[in-house]
């Protein structure tokens, strides 16, 4: 038991029973952060300012939302948008910041992959993040469904509607699902609990243990250097800030993380007052109608390069039905940024220009990403499905030449040791 | 600087991207349509100019009155809202403010050939007719008749009608507005069964559409959605642009207190912005 004496004050009394002092340095002053990154190393900070925007708009919300197919649509569009005070707020900054999360998400994913900061010994950052990725867009997409309007409706029927395909369980499975024959308010139920509990439990579980798998393998730099902590922690606490390669999380990167945030969120709140209908998609203030379907029916802008992987194999190959293929692409693209680390043979942890051959590999990624997100909207025809076909097919060339492309830039940054 | 290069390439793909998937992407699903038409071209004019005082012999010798109430001059609806749903699957309008929010043009074609004018002749094929009969005059010059009936009307309207009521004359018959707890004057059922499917709720009709695309389709529905059974009203600009009035002030009814609140929240956060940057640069001089 440890000695517990007449504290001096509340700062004192917690430290003889939490070690508050101890931690406070573990966590903040003496967690020690690269000095050379630029501002692509706040996006962290920035998706944890949004999530905390997520859970506190979703709580004000769910004191007024009503998880009945008979009820939601009115109690969103009228009693939140209309008599509780500032609900519409709530409201707003709750859909723009889940369509804006994303976009940090695709912007910190692409950092890391630009970087190298995936491999040697920071493969569980990359899995962990991958993870909440898988989650997120869970999470997203069972979000969607609670105003209960027409693309609530229509995407959850296309979307459960894919599970049907798997072999075997596959009708018995979209059943279980949707808990009913078709997208009813047993649906619309669970996928609320999903929403509000089971997801947010498991996103804060795995953001815990993002945050834990940086710990040991440390957070990378500009230029992949591996630099000794112990060596330049030292030397920054001794007094020699300037010649120490490492900053103290609190205050020096969490200042620059502030800067980087305030910008980030005067943006963000322009986009939530006066440009939110890339985010609020206009059709779903019509309520659900299961008679009336939509004449375009699209996912939310972040799904549709994977979409449109589903959708790009449009032709039945070798007695294959376009389905089946799509589906399996679309299985593919959806676990294959999983697998980053163990396809990338080059061992060394250096930024993509440094790269001959990734360096290409990445920015085509890219593009074919925007490619595939562009016209995974497009209504499917003529042209528009031979442009998506190819696209489709790239991004798929292009994960199984990755393990090859990597392996030859090995011998240009530093040989396989 | 790098920083700002690398800011600058995050910026452009953002953009691109926003690009493709939103303006882009709605201008390839959402063909552009021929701007709204207030003269209804296409249905001619009548070269008669109409005189108000035979106007209303001519409006009682037709026989507007035995369907169409004109409760401003004491001549109240001849069937109560059951009785004339049942009747014509749609109550037939109150004439009072017609003069004012229908377009002259219009209302002289509508006269003369309801369906044509309202542009829903592809609903009356097969022997079906629209309830109100086309008129064939009264004996004299046809064109002078309508025309003296218009001018009737336009002389009994009143000169300035509130958004609400152009909303509750031109749509309300088939249209609810739940959210003002305004329901549509037809029984449901009756009203189902002659259009075809229940008219959807106009509460939020403002988000779902926008005024620009509200701007083109009631003018002339047909033009955003082929084959609906939604007609053209008729209405003049500054009627319509009343309606789409109307439907903002209740569909998005937190608008003002939106746009007001938003310049405050930007100048706070711009400020927290420029704080921040001072702070971090005082911070990083230590380290640099």
């Amino acid at each position: 038991m440890a000695e517990i004496t007449k504290a001096n004050g509340i700062g004192d009394w917690l430290d003889q029973r939490l070690a508050t002092k101890k931690l406070a340095k573990v966590l903040m002053s003496e967690y020690w952060i690269p000095k050379n990154i630029n501002f692509l190393w706040a996006m962290g900070v920035v998706l944890v300012v949004l999530f905390a925007i997520l859970i506190i708009s979703g709580i004000f919300l769910l004191m007024y939302y009503k998880p009945d197919i008979n009820l939601a649509f009115d109690s969103v569009n009228y009693t939140i948008m209309q008599e509780v005070d500032y609900g519409w707020l709530w409201r707003h900054m709750h859909g723009v910041a889940a369509s804006m999360i994303f976009l940090v998400i695709y912007i910190h994913m692409f950092t890391g992959i630009y970087y190298g900061s995936y491999k040697k010994g920071r493969e569980m950052i990359w899995l962990t993040g991958m993870a909440l990725f898988g989650i997120f867009s869970a999470e997203a997409f069972s979000g969607y469904m609670l105003p209960w309007g027409q693309m609530s409706y229509w995407a959850a029927q296309v979307i459960t509607n894919l599970f049907g395909a798997i072999p075997v369980i596959g009708d018995a499975l979209v059943v279980w699902i949707r808990g009913d024959y078709a997208v009813a308010d047993s649906t619309l139920t669970r996928f609320f609990m999903l929403h509000v509990l089971l997801l947010p439990l498991a996103i804060i579980g795995l953001i815990a243990v993002h945050f834990y798998s940086l710990r040991i393998p440390h957070v990378n730099n500009q230029e992949g250097e591996d630099i000794d902590f112990d060596k330049e922690s030292e030397k920054y606490l001794a007094g020699n800030k300037k010649e120490s390669k490492v900053v103290p999380f609190w205050p020096v990167f969490l200042s620059k993380d502030f800067f980087v945030t305030g910008a980030f969120l005067t943006f963000y709140f322009y986009l939530v007052f006066y440009h939110f209908n890339f985010a609020m998609d206009p059709i779903n203030f019509e309520p659900a109608n299961p008679m009336k379907t939509p004449a375009h029916i699209y996912p939310e802008w972040y799904f549709l390069w994977s979409y449109e992987v589903l959708r790009g194999f449009f032709f039945d190959i070798a007695g294959i039905a376009a389905m089946n293929i799509g589906l399996v692409a679309f299985g593919f693209a959806n676990v294959i940024f999983m697998l980053l680390p163990f396809l990338d043979k080059d061992p060394n942890v250096v930024p993509a220009h440094k790269r001959p051959k990734f360096r290409i590999w990445f920015w085509v990624l890219l593009l074919d990403l925007m490619i595939l997100t562009v016209y995974g909207k497009l209504p499917p025809t003529g042209m528009n499905a031979w442009v998506g076909f190819f696209a489709a097919i790239t991004f798929i060339g292009l994960w199984v030449a990755l393990p090859f492309i990597t392996k030859s830039d090995a011998k240009v940054t530093g040989g396989v040791k | 600087m790098k920083e700002l290069k690398i800011l600058s390439i995050v910026v452009a793909f953002t953009l691109v991207l926003y690009w493709g998937v939103e303006p882009f992407a709605h201008s390839q699903m959402h063909p552009h349509v021929a701007p709204a038409d207030f003269t209804f071209k296409d249905l001619g004019t009548n070269p008669k100019k109409g005189n108000a005082t035979k106007g209303a012999e001519d409006f009682m010798n037709a026989g507007c009155i035995g369907c169409h109430g004109l409760k401003s001059q004491g001549m109240p609806s001849p069937m109560d809202n059951a009785t004339a749903s049942a009747s014509f699957g749609v109550v037939p309008p109150d004439l009072s403010t017609a003069g004012t929010i229908y377009s002259e043009n219009f209302l002289s074609a509508l006269i003369k050939d309801p369906a044509h004018a309202l542009n829903v002749e592809h609903k009356f094929t097969d022997g079906r007719t629209h309830p109100m009969p086309k008129f064939y005059g009264l004996g004299g010059d046809i064109d002078q008749e309508v025309a003296n009936i218009v001018a009737y009307l336009k002389s009994i309207a009143p000169k300035e009608v509130s958004d609400e009521q152009v909303f509750e004359d031109a749509c309300q018959r088939c249209h609810s507005m739940k959210y003002d707890k305004k329901y549509s004057n037809s029984d449901p059922e009756a009203l189902k069964n002659y259009m075809g499917t229940t008219p959807p709720d106009l509460s939020i009709m403002i988000r779902a559409k926008g005024r620009e695309y509200l701007e083109t389709f009631i003018n002339d529905p047909q033009k955003q959605l082929k084959g609906t059974s939604m007609p053209r009203v008729g209405l003049t600009k500054e009627s319509q642009e009343q309606v789409i009035n109307y439907l903002e002030k209740v569909g998005d009814r937190k608008k003002a207190e939106r746009e007001s609140l938003g310049v405050k929240v930007i100048i706070y956060m711009l400020i927290f912005t420029i704080l921040a940057y001072l702070w971090k640069v005082k911070i990083w001089r230590e380290v640099h």
